[in-house]
């Protein structure tokens, strides 16, 4: 029942946009990701040892697999968060809507803005629950008060955390709970409006409760944005993705419709690994 | 927006390379003036003579006086500072309850922040005349007053500093000592110190150093006078309060005296160079044992 | 008595020797303050505050001194904090781990260790003659920032490495430039920290003297400097005029200028201590 109202709202306040935004949103390009002989290597240590993959355009993908597989350091290629790495290096095409990313004329916070991330343990900023969702825009140089309490408003409805925290913005983002804190974390991510949301093991740290909340938060921002996932749970990616990758020691094993995975894997490994026999 | 971030990086790495800078001025700046110092005195001379006599008129530029007078002072600093402040630390780390360490650190450290020139006010106006009841045949000006002063300002220095290695010992450590039925003191000095024992060195090379760098208390309390000997009852004159007594002076620049100063700060840098870099090298070496 | 005995009435022993140690050092802390107290604080007022130094000891004042303290710890702050964090930005932040940023550190490290009066010399050999500023406030703060520069540093890198990578990581992720986030994430958090350091390392300026007595500091001054380029007197250095004369009001004088040097220092290093108490709970 809250989440109607809360669509229903949202679409009255989409619907109130100024003109050019919505233009733009008409313009937006597909969203996909596009990885082609992607290989990664940390010094000498060869992480990622060439995985070819398509994302498609909302739709949540989760990836799969036992602890150093890699489905972390692949995630972290798709909005360059590897780069801060101490000799890390890559090698192979990653186009993101339609770009190749790792071409020296992409600026990386110009790609940030197109993918958001959202990390395993919350890290909200010790600042007002306000100015944690309008960082992302006033990094941006956007200084219009209006359009920044219209966002904030917006992405924290769509994190589900707006009537929560609506009569507290002011209030330090550290006095939330931790499934709070996640749910902040979301809003921030989701106030830059990005395109595709990257998602690092986001409920691993948090209790069952909270955890749920969020799976039906994932569910919802489907409709509008691409989500990828790294979970550890199982369980969890059955319940929420659309499709499943299953890593392995840096390989890609199988990537198929998350029912036939589950259901019917066509490898031995990915057999092994949901039925438990490692991992 | 590249440019103004490379501009930045730039910016920062400028203010880091000011402390590369002042190495190099204060290299710069000694040797400078002692290369020409050295032109009109021989460095044999510097090291042999044992009088120290720049400002009179028959001069003599040994600095084994100097020498003397800061080797005395900073001896007498270290005899006093290095037992108390180790039994401080060992006492503070090993038998204090807590909340007693708590409450007694910060007087320690005030004792830290105090400036010199208080501690050289305390060495000249209530020390000396103290300690001249009990030795009458004290002078006035002497380094006995200043090396306990010196002694007194270092030290919550090496209390502190062994006190940290002390604790960066293992606990593992401490407990099969007591597991085996020693005695704190057994412990400690079985045990812990010998483990901690390149920690408490580095404080007592890093004492040292500043000990041997310390000025006020030596400028007020100690004397003028270079002074080729261990008596500590006497006046005495160490490379610091020499270079102060010359400072409040009128030294031409471009004179002889002036460039003593250098000369005599030459050498001193050389030493608290050495004795920081040793220090630091130990420091390494053993923090790598405890990684 | 065996040896179990023995060793036991040692370690009793040794604790009361601990004990008696430790409680020398309050002691001695104690003496020193009484003993200054009591030789100073007739002339505590504020008289003595507001008078011009005197050949005369009844009627000597600190004012130039207060005055000069006054400006020379501006003139530093403006000098050395804006350096000092810099580099401590980028040391912690910017420069990748190699010989150079290693031998930078090293660097530092020594500075840590180099008396003082050796920058007093420096002082004399580059601002004073080379740059031609004489004795004056300008070469004296220029020699006291160089001074307490590896402090700050230090003290600016130690708060930034507290501040968790995660909250870094979460600001690059938004796309947040590297300065960006240095400006709106890693230095706000590490503020209390850099502040702490900057206190503590203007305490320890008030009172230096022998870098500025090389440097040219006057012994006697008895107007109040009026530019960059004039002589000035320091507390400290005043502290040290008097104590150097011998007639005893001169002692009674050096006695009250030291209590309020004492005052001051003991008041900065308790806020110092206060902020680290605040930010450390903080971070908790």
């Amino acid at each position: 029942m809250a989440k109607q109202i809360a669509i229903t709202m949202e679409t009255i306040i989409e619907q109130s946009l100024p003109m050019d935004e919505i233009v733009d949103k008409s313009l937006k390009k597909t969203h996909t990701i596009e990885v082609n002989g992607a290989k990664v290597w940390y010094g000498d240590f060869m992480a990622i040892k060439g995985i070819d993959m398509m994302i498609k355009p909302n739709t949540v993908t989760s990836f799969i697999g036992p602890s150093g597989c890699g489905k972390s350091t692949f995630l972290r290629l798709f909005n360059r968060m590897n780069d801060y790495v101490d000799g890390f290096r890559m090698e192979g095409k990653i186009k993101v809507n339609g770009r190749n990313i790792y071409k020296d004329k992409v600026h990386v916070e110009e790609l940030r803005k197109e993918i958001g991330m959202v990390f395993q343990k919350p890290n909200p900023f010790p600042k007002s629950i306000f100015e944690n969702v309008a960082y992302g825009l006033k990094i941006q140089g956007i200084k219009d008060k209006k359009l920044i309490n219209d966002r904030v408003e917006k992405a924290l409805r769509q994190a589900d955390l707006w009537e929560d925290v609506k009569d507290n913005l002011k209030k330090s983002a550290l006095a939330l709970s931790g499934g709070q804190q996640q749910r902040l974390c979301i809003a921030r991510t989701l106030a830059v409006e990005p395109s595709i949301i990257l998602m690092d093991e986001p409920t691993s740290a948090l209790d069952p409760i909270s955890t749920s909340k969020i799976e039906d938060l994932i569910f919802e921002l489907k409709e509008k944005y691409t989500i990828v996932i790294v979970t550890h749970n199982m369980q969890q990616a059955s319940r929420i993705s659309d499709y499943t990758a299953f890593f392995y020691l840096g390989n890609l094993i199988e990537f198929d419709k998350t029912k036939n995975i589950f259901t019917n894997p066509k490898q031995q490994q990915t057999e092994n690994y949901i039925t438990g026999r490692f991992g | 927006m590249k440019l103004k971030e490379k501009i930045i990086e730039f910016l920062l790495k400028l203010c880091a390379s000011i402390t590369i800078l002042t190495t190099i001025g204060i290299i710069a700046v000694l040797l400078f003036e002692s290369i020409s110092f050295f032109k009109s005195v021989s460095i044999l001379e510097f090291f042999s003579d044992t009088q120290w006599t720049p400002l009179f008129s028959e001069k003599h530029f040994g600095i084994l006086s100097l020498l003397s007078g800061t080797f005395l002072t900073s001896a007498i600093a270290i005899a006093v500072a290095l037992p108390i402040g180790l039994t401080i630390a060992i006492y503070l780390n090993m038998y204090a309850p807590k909340s007693f360490r708590k409450t007694l650190k910060p007087f320690l450290e005030i004792l830290a922040a105090i400036p010199t020139v208080v501690y050289g006010f305390f060495a000249l106006s209530i020390v000396t005349p103290f300690l001249q009841t009990i030795y009458p045949d004290l002078e006035t000006f002497n380094s006995l007053s200043a090396g306990l002063v010196m002694g007194i300002m270092i030290i919550p220095f090496i209390s502190s500093l062994s006190e940290d290695a002390l604790y960066a010992v293992p606990k593992s450590l401490k407990e099969a000592a007591f597991g085996m039925g020693s005695t704190r003191f057994q412990t400690a000095i079985k045990v812990m110190v010998p483990a901690a024992s390149s920690g408490i060195i580095v404080s007592v090379i890093l004492a040292i150093s500043r000990a041997i760098g310390e000025t006020m208390i030596v400028a007020i309390a100690a004397g003028q006078q270079a002074q080729f000997s261990l008596n500590p009852t006497i006046p005495t004159q160490t490379i610091t309060s020499y270079i102060v007594q010359v400072s409040m002076g009128d030294a031409p620049q471009g004179s002889i005296e002036y460039k003593t100063i250098f000369a005599a700060g030459l050498t001193l840098f050389l030493f608290t160079f050495l004795l920081n870099t040793v220090s630091f090298w130990i420091k390494k070496k053993y923090q790598e044992k405890y990684e | 008595m065996n040896n179990l005995q023995k060793n036991r009435l040692i370690d009793a022993a040794f604790k009361m020797v601990g004990m008696l140690c430790t409680l020398l050092g309050i002691l001695i802390l104690v003496i020193l303050l009484y003993n200054i107290i009591r030789v100073g604080y007739t002339r505590v007022n504020w008289d003595f505050i507001s008078s011009l130094p005197s050949r005369k000891p009844e009627e000597a004042g600190i004012y130039t001194a207060i005055i000069g303290t006054l400006d020379l710890m501006l003139l530093t702050i403006i000098f050395a904090i804006p350096i000092g964090i810099g580099a401590g930005l980028y040391l912690e932040e910017y420069a990748k781990k190699s010989r150079l940023s290693t031998l930078l550190e090293i660097n530092i490290a020594n500075l840590a260790g180099v008396p003082s009066i050796i920058y007093g010399l420096l002082g004399l050999g580059i601002f004073v003659r080379f740059f031609g500023f004489g004795g004056s406030i300008l070469s004296g703060a220029l020699t006291l920032s160089l001074l307490i520069l590896p402090i700050i540093i230090v003290a600016t890198r130690e708060a930034i490495k507290a501040v968790p990578p995660s909250l870094k990581e979460a600001s690059f992720a938004l796309g947040a430039s590297k300065w960006q986030t240095l400006q709106k994430v890693v230095l706000p958090s590490s503020s209390g920290g850099i502040v702490t350091g900057i206190i503590l390392s203007l305490s320890r300026a008030i009172g230096e003297t022998a870098p500025l007595i090389v440097v040219g500091a006057m012994a006697y001054v008895p107007f109040v400097p009026h530019s960059l380029f004039d002589t000035f007197s320091v507390l400290p250095m005043q502290i040290f005029t008097w104590t150097t004369r011998p007639q005893a009001g001169f002692a009674i004088a050096a006695g009250a200028a030291i209590i309020i040097l004492l005052g001051i220092t003991f008041l900065m290093n308790g806020i110092a201590v206060y902020l680290r108490n605040k930010w450390q709970n903080k971070l908790q």
